[in-house]
């Protein structure tokens, strides 16, 4: 238990998809301009890491790994698939943002048209296949750490964008240099950001 | 195909075609102007060694995605376009991905997962999805390597900078140590190296572009 609450803390805080990654910071910049959206979006992110990584951590353990199939034939021990893991990843993803799709039209249609666009174009929001991929690199022990590692990174990102959009609502309001309004002054405030979230990088966990 | 085949009537490198290859490098640049493709950028430029590296792969991954997207463009379904840009774009990554691993190997662990996030460089799928889908063949090459080489640019520019200033190495090459500044009480300054300096040198990258050419500058 104390292992997956360590990870849930880690990932929201100190590994931020944005802050320490910048995982997702095209999606990140151009729907940040409201809190609304903002939201919608952060939490659609956050459900689709969220099932995605414990499907891509089956696919890694017992397809893709090396001597990963030998639950179906001995004879497997040394196949390595893993150069494979790019497409299938994607693959799982795009087809879980499809089904994610269909399902919030079938059962929430007001939900699906307030995300609108934004939930097709998860699929290629390189948070989420940030995630499965740090995912195979840090070699998670079971799937529920996987899971808890995918809704951790979802929160985070969610806190990060909604941050951004609520203080560029208040940034109308202010006299930024002419070169800086923008996009200039998102970065800048996003780096500012990430400066103060690396205060979290002492916690020893 | 054989409609795609024909020559183009204008010469390889008029006017038009030269625009496609020059504008991605200011006034259209991927990176401060479309603001595509930042994803994977920052964070592999704190040393310059990783940034060209990647800049060069991208390069590769966007000229060939969008050769091949053009030469395929009248025969993907217009439903399932995402999901062919994926696929041609994963095998594309996936060989430049084994390339490095047997041929840079340390590069390839210090780039790490974003070797894998090249898939999903907003730059790739955007210029597949605005150009190469409606564009002929040599233009989308034409497209894929402007838009590529100013990726590169940027992260160049950027990892120049964060590993001057921060490790007074280029290249890793000790330049700061060979001038002899350390002498004067110059000292690296190790902020450079933190992550979100990145962000805010690509700030600055934008502001000085936006302040030369006033007609980028974003009306509220």
């Amino acid at each position: 238990m104390q292992d997956l609450l360590n990870i849930f803390v880690k990932s929201i805080f100190i590994d931020n998809m944005i802050f320490a990654y910048f995982l997702g910071m095209c999606s990140y910049l151009a729907v940040s301009k409201t809190v609304k959206t903002a939201m919608g979006l952060g939490l659609a992110v956050t459900f689709v890491l969220t099932i995605t990584l414990p499907v891509n951590y089956l696919l890694e353990t017992k397809v893709l790994q090396k001597g990963a199939l030998q639950w179906l034939d001995p004879s497997f021990a040394e196949l390595d698939l893993s150069f494979l893991s790019f497409i299938m990843f994607i693959a799982v993803i795009a087809a879980m943002v499809q089904l994610v799709e269909m399902v919030v039209e079938k059962f929430a249609p007001a939900l699906y048209s307030a995300l609108g666009i934004f939930l097709p174009l998860i699929a290629v929001n390189c948070s989420i296949l940030g995630g499965s991929l740090f995912m195979q690199e840090r070699a998670y022990e079971n799937i529920g750490q996987a899971t808890v590692f995918g809704l951790g990174s979802g929160i985070g990102w969610l806190l990060a964008i909604v941050a951004i959009a609520a203080i560029r609502e208040r940034l109308k309001y202010s006299h930024v240099p002419a070169p800086l309004r923008g996009l200039g002054i998102t970065f800048i405030i996003t780096g500012l950001m990430g400066i103060a979230f690396m205060s979290f990088m002492g916690i020893k966990l | 195909m054989s409609t795609e085949q024909k020559p183009a009537k204008e010469g390889l490198f008029s006017k038009k075609n030269r625009a496609l290859l020059i504008d991605p490098l200011n006034s259209n640049n991927p990176i401060t102007v479309q603001v595509l493709g930042i994803c994977s950028a920052l964070a592999i430029t704190v040393k310059l060694k990783p940034a060209i590296v990647m800049g060069l792969s991208v390069l590769v991954v966007t000229t060939m995605a969008n050769l091949i997207t053009s030469l395929m463009r009248n025969m993907i379904p217009n439903r399932i376009r995402i999901i062919v840009q994926l696929v041609v774009v994963a095998a594309l990554v996936i060989l430049v991905d084994q390339v490095l691993k047997a041929f840079v190997y340390d590069v390839s662990k210090q780039l790490s997962v974003f070797v894998g996030l090249i898939i999903t460089n907003c730059i790739i799928m955007g210029r597949i999805e605005a150009f190469s889908l409606g564009n002929t063949p040599w233009k989308s090459v034409l497209d894929g390597l402007g838009n590529g080489a100013a990726y590169g640019g940027i992260l160049i520019i950027v990892a120049f900078f964060r590993e001057l200033l921060g490790n007074g190495t280029l290249l890793d090459y000790p330049v700061v140590d060979m001038l002899g500044l350390y002498d004067f009480g110059y000292k690296n300054n190790g902020m450079m190296l933190l992550p979100p300096m990145a962000l805010i040198v690509v700030a600055l990258i934008i502001w000085v572009q936006r302040a030369k050419t006033p007609s980028l500058i974003e009306k509220d």
